[in-house]
């Protein structure tokens, strides 16, 4: 393990010495913290080793061109209803949606869909629209929607085209 | 569930071709041990957040308030904290219960599910800080109008 490998888990190890420390001491805050710390963890034990293999294995089996023709930058108006209805089916949270994200970007997915994706993503999900559904009301869910995803597509246009004004060019080293 | 589906898809791909398939498995592997660390660092921030920002002192904040001060309490609480969905309704069940406001509702959940400070390291890592501040600050914005359209429609806001 080099330096900047330990770098990158400086947190966990500080955390880990925070942890034991108040154990030690018998902490709360420490012993509450770590509770949260484990079950979280195992939540995404739960299905992210899974959604990384079959990231690995849309980058190997999924055409460049596919992606370009139904998501990229010369995709019509349909583009935007895929990328909604993909975004139904992630899982956990955003921070599922980005590594996926990142995979489309880079088989060649424009960037407005990929920010209709990521936005979608947050607020569209289906189990967890179920569940807003059944615990606030049908009403307010649909209500949420209806105004949240045309605001989402409208924004992500403006976004590509003013990354595209600015030369964005995304980072490729570490989720390759 | 998940698991189940992704073992089936990798059989029917690695019949039908096997070099592809097993270069997938390697490269989502891989990507896997690349993230972690960035993966671990956000399980710490939302353990941490989830002890000093809890569902109590949630109910406690935004369960007497309503109105502008209600709405942006509810949008700062909302984007510094990340809870999974099963925690985050049943919780706006509560808040509805106690009479805040379908606006107040809104903003809170919508900022938690579209503002991440927390998910910040990860985001970052894939499309840079310019782009992650940016899509954050845009995603404030749209939980602003929404809550404010919720309001609306419910007759919370009379304009």
């Amino acid at each position: 393990m080099n330096l900047n490998n330990l770098r990158k888990y400086g947190l966990f190890l500080f955390f880990v010495g925070f942890v034991l420390l108040s154990f030690i001491f018998d902490y709360n805050v420490g012993e509450g913290i770590y509770d949260n710390f484990l079950q979280f963890t195992l939540t995404m034990i739960k299905f992210l080793p899974a959604v990384f293999v079959l990231i690995g294995l849309f980058d190997t089996w999924v055409d460049r061109e596919v992606i370009e023709r139904h998501l990229g930058n010369d995709s019509n108006y349909l583009s935007f209803i895929w990328a909604i209805l993909l975004s139904g089916t992630t899982v956990g949270g955003l921070y599922v949606a980005f590594p996926v994200a990142h995979s489309l970007l880079k088989k060649g997915a424009s960037l407005r869909i990929i920010f209709t994706y990521i936005g979608a993503a947050a607020i569209c999900r289906i189990p967890m629209t179920l569940f807003e559904a059944s615990y606030v009301g049908i009403k307010f869910t649909l209500i949420r929607l209806f105004t949240s995803i045309p605001l989402i597509i409208i924004s992500s246009i403006l976004l590509e085209k003013y990354l595209k004004s600015r030369g964005y060019q995304i980072s490729d080293d570490l989720a390759s | 569930m998940i698991y189940l589906l992704t073992l089936l898809l990798t059989i029917v791909l690695f019949i039908r071709d096997r070099e592809k398939t097993i270069a997938g498995v390697k490269l989502g592997i891989k990507k896997l041990i690349k993230n972690l660390p960035v993966f671990l660092n956000m399980i710490i921030l939302v353990s941490i957040s989830l002890y000093f920002v809890s569902d109590e002192l949630i109910v406690r904040f935004l369960g007497e308030s309503s109105g502008i001060i209600g709405l942006l309490l509810a949008i700062l609480l909302g984007s510094i904290s990340l809870m999974p969905g099963f925690i985050a309704f049943p919780l706006a069940g509560i808040l509805l219960d106690k009479g805040v406001s379908y606006m107040v509702i809104g903003g809170f959940t919508t900022t938690l599910m579209m503002v991440g400070v927390l998910t910040y390291p990860i985001e970052k890592e894939f499309f840079g800080v310019r782009v992650t501040i940016i899509r954050n600050l845009i995603s404030l914005l749209i939980a602003l109008l929404v809550s404010v359209l919720v309001g609306i429609f419910y007759g919370e806001i009379i304009i």
